[in-house]
């Protein structure tokens, strides 16, 4: 009964959708307060709907129900609790279930917050909010309802993929959504002022805590995707270029662009055609995700079961979606400009700079993705594009950003004075400097480019530091003027510092990690010992541990450094029979200074299970968790900029300078 | 110009789509990277035995006119998962008595003597492809690389990268299983 009250849920919430994607925007053209105010309700009745659906299905798994299909498919009597509950959007449908309730969560909170944006503005977003809601209800109700019986019910199911089964990814697949389409109602701001034919810095505060949040959450989205394929693929690395890391990747370069190009268009009221396509491309990015890993036009190592007539479905929900507002753009976009004139140097044309590369980032990484699939359909030849040559594409790219970075907070708007800026980082460029070569006579041997990759992070770093510091005149002044002094920066400001630096924290620990590492793999039995990194590791053998439903072999390795005991590491290798497959779990041992991992993989022969050799793979990774720290100081720092005065308050700040007009 | 400007980015989202629609061809798949030797008699190539190791080198010659399916493996001692497949590779001559002959892969003869000295060796016949020349003959696209080669000189299959963990080794078994059937 429980699956029949979602199901229909469902298709309350698609009604619902139908009617707030016509009645609020005709309301809006024609000056009918009624009909633009019944977005609000129908705005929150599609979340109270769709929410009701997602929990349906969450209890159908968390009670194992074998008589809807989707648990038998995706769960177990004897998985954990917290892997029930995440089996809820472990499948395509489950997981497009959790994508529509995020995009009506998105819908009514602009209902909600959204008390500072003009009545008519407001319905016209929330109605092109709707149409993304009727397409992908419509998508989810007529190819992939979640809530389909089966019958006669089977005595158990087939288990979540045991590579799922982990908590880490358990929380990856709803923060990446709330990321992927939180972009949606910036999408749908974007659409509503081209069709207004309007923007200006008003629309671009409105939209600025929106795109913070879902910037926010596709950062740490990324970074747990990253942390758990570092410990759980059992290879020791963080990121390897496959199409499904890439396709989330590629909004959060087109997000972080948008999110710099949002600022010129709310402080100088330039940038805005620029802004808008941002807004449509971020999203269109975020769609075309979607896409990509439901259709199976790319390989990858986590696609979801390939079936083409959904692809075809959302092909054309993306050729809508995505033709149709560009449509709009290509219309609408060449009447709207003006705004503020700037010098070549000055902060506009550092953040233009910015920009543009990340734009060139974003079509590199797209690029790189496509061209197994164009080259095919060019030529018939069937290649794939690997980590060489994103790295040796993006890795430059990245590099004259991140020197650029160092520099663009300190310039002023409209026009800076290189010369006193060059003159205030001057101290930092020595600094760095300094601090290469001495790492270079400490740490010789590795290749030119990561000490360049260090000498930019390093410049990032108290570049960043070096301009928080004269904004509070920290060591300029007493304690007590630098503190009053910080008190009254904007928190946006502090924000930015936070995340500037983070970016820098992130890129040293990717440094370190890829270009320090050390990796043995061995053949070992009890009692034989490795050396790596200054580590002795004792390989004393392997035990066999029954775990809820999985068996596992573990092994236990003993480690020393300089003669003194660190710590036993248990590596595992699990075998899930249900779901017949085989998991590594690997064990680290975590410090600031590096990670030293360990993960046993196959039995090297037959009678490796009882006492003989097994394949031991060690690696010692310098600096690694930088990079999850780094991404928390990311995230951090946008949450501080989403508190910001200005935008909670709505209400422009008294500010020196006239406030902008609206354009045209 | 500025309109043709605004109108760039639909022009190319529509080529872009153009390309998934044809992407989407339910014949198509990815996953598959063929090889152009498949069915094709084996590329002609000589090499000379490592030096200083007991098992003569490899040649064309050799690959055909055999009782049965041998099986060819790209391998150099710089390669990591080579290491890891070295195992396997091991266990199928062992259990199975695979006649396994190697391409030892741009590698140094030294080094590849201490290797094979360190982890035993498997191989019956190993060709020293110091300049990568017979790699080239053979289309490999990195290594490891492994060809299952019938006793009539045919490439019958081909496996990209190492094999190593339950899916690769039951695929390549298969496969292996399959070429003895089919002459036997």
């Amino acid at each position: 009964m429980i699956p029949e009250i979602g199901h229909f849920s469902l298709a309350l919430a698609l009604a619902l959708a139908i009617v707030q994607s016509v009645l609020p925007i005709l309301g809006a053209s024609r000056g009918n307060v009624v009909w633009m105010q019944s977005a609000q309700s129908s705005a929150m009745g599609q979340v109270v709907f769709v929410g009701l659906a997602f929990a349906a299905l969450m209890r159908s798994f968390v009670v194992s129900d074998f008589t809807v299909l989707n648990v038998v498919e995706n769960s177990h009597s004897l998985k954990p609790m917290l892997f029930k509950i995440a089996g809820t959007w472990g499948s395509h449908e489950g997981s497009l279930l959790l994508w529509v309730l995020i995009l009506a969560v998105f819908g009514a909170g602009v209902a909600l917050f959204g008390s500072n944006i003009p009545a008519a503005t407001k319905a016209r977003v929330l109605s092109v909010q709707a149409w993304i809601s009727v397409g992908f209800l419509s998508f989810l109700l007529f190819t992939s309802n979640p809530f389909e019986r089966v019958f006669p019910p089977p005595a158990n199911g087939n288990d979540l993929n045991p590579l799922l089964q982990d908590v880490g990814l358990a929380m990856h697949p709803p923060l990446l959504y709330f990321g992927y389409v939180g972009f949606s109602i910036v999408f749908s701001f974007a659409v509503a002022a081209l069709l207004e034919g309007r923007v200006d810095a008003a629309w671009a505060r409105w939209v600025r805590p929106w795109t913070l949040a879902a910037w926010m959450s596709l950062t740490a989205g990324i970074a747990l995707g990253s942390w758990w394929a570092y410990y759980e693929l059992g290879w020791g690395g963080w990121w390897f270029w496959d199409p499904v890391e890439n396709v989330s990747f590629m909004p959060w370069l087109m997000g972080t662009a948008l999110l710099h190009s949002a600022i010129v268009t709310e402080k100088r009221d330039a940038f805005k055609s620029w802004t808008i396509l941002l807004a449509i491309l971020t999203f269109s990015l975020s769609l075309l995700g979607t896409f990509i890993v439901r259709s199976g036009l790319l390989t990858s190592v986590h696609a979801f079961a390939v079936d083409p007539e959904r692809g075809l479905y959302i092909l054309g929900l993306l050729g809508l979606s995505i033709g149709g507002s560009l449509a709009l753009y290509a219309w609408r976009a060449p009447e709207m400009e003006g705004g503020g004139l700037f010098r070549p140097v000055s902060r506009e044309a550092g953040l233009l700079l910015n920009n543009l590369i990340l734009a060139a980032a974003t079509g590199t990484v797209l690029f790189g993705t496509l061209y197994p699939l164009l080259l095919e359909a060019l030529t018939g030849d069937k290649i794939s594009v690997g980590p060489p040559f994103f790295n040796a594409a993006f890795v430059p790219m990245m590099l004259v950003l991140v020197l650029f970075m160092g520099i663009g907070p300190f310039l002023s708007w409209k026009r800076a004075d290189i010369g006193g800026v060059l003159q205030r980082v001057r101290f930092v460029a020595l600094l760095c400097l300094a601090a290469t070569l001495m790492l270079w006579y400490v740490q010789t041997g590795a290749p030119v480019l990561a000490y360049v990759a260090v000498a930019a992070a390093l410049w990032l770093l108290f570049a960043t530091l070096r301009e928080w510091a004269l904004r509070i005149k920290l060591f300029d002044a007493p304690l007590s003027e630098s503190a009053r002094r910080a008190r009254a920066l904007p928190r946006a400001s502090h924000g930015m510092t936070l995340a500037h630096a983070g970016l820098a924290v992130v890129i040293l620990g990717m440094v370190g990690s890829s270009a320090w590492k050390s990796e043995e793999i061995a053949f070992v039995r009890p009692g034989d010992r490795i050396e790596i990194a200054g580590f002795e590791v004792l390989f004393e053998g392997v035990e066999k541990r029954r775990g809820p439903n999985y068996l596992a072999d573990q092994g236990r390795l003993k480690v020393w450094r300089n003669g003194s005991y660190v710590t036993t590491l248990f590596p595992e290798r699990r075998s899930y029979p249900v779901a017949r497959s085989t998991t590594t779990e690997s064990a680290i041992r975590s410090t600031l200074a590096g990670d030293l991992y360990a993960s046993i993989t196959e039995p090297a022969s037959d009678t490796a299970a009882k006492g003989g050799a097994w394949t031991l793979r060690i690696l010692y990774e310098p600096l690694v968790n930088l990079l999850w720290i780094g991404a928390g100081l990311l995230v951090l720092g946008g949450a501080l900029s989403l508190s910001d005065r200005r935008l909670r308050v709505g209400a422009p700040r008294r500010a020196r300078r006239p406030q902008p007009q609206p354009a045209e | 110009m500025k309109r043709m400007l605004a109108g760039l980015p639909l022009v190319l989202a529509a080529i872009l789509g153009a390309f998934f629609l044809w992407g989407l061809d339910p014949e198509r798949d990815p996953n598959d990277i063929p090889s152009v030797l498949i069915s094709h008699p084996v590329p002609e190539f000589a090499l000379d035995p490592v030096p200083g190791l007991d098992v003569p080198g490899l040649a064309t010659a050799d690959l055909s006119g055999n009782p049965g399916p041998v099986v060819v493996n790209v391998f150099a001692s710089w390669c990591v998962p080579c290491k890891a497949e070295h195992a396997v590779l091991s266990r199928f001559v062992e259990r199975d008595g695979v006649r396994l002959l190697g391409i030892n892969y741009k590698d140094k003869p030294e080094d590849a003597l201490r290797w094979l000295a360190e982890l035993g060796n498997p191989y019956s016949a190993i060709g020293s492809d110091l300049d990568g020349r017979a790699g080239i003959e053979w289309g490999i696209s990195g290594v490891p690389e492994t060809f299952i080669v019938g006793g009539d000189g045919t490439v019958l299959y081909r496996y990209v990268g190492p094999i190593v963990g339950e899916d690769a080794v039951a695929k390549f078994t298969l496969a292996l299983q399959q070429a003895q059937g089919g002459l036997s």
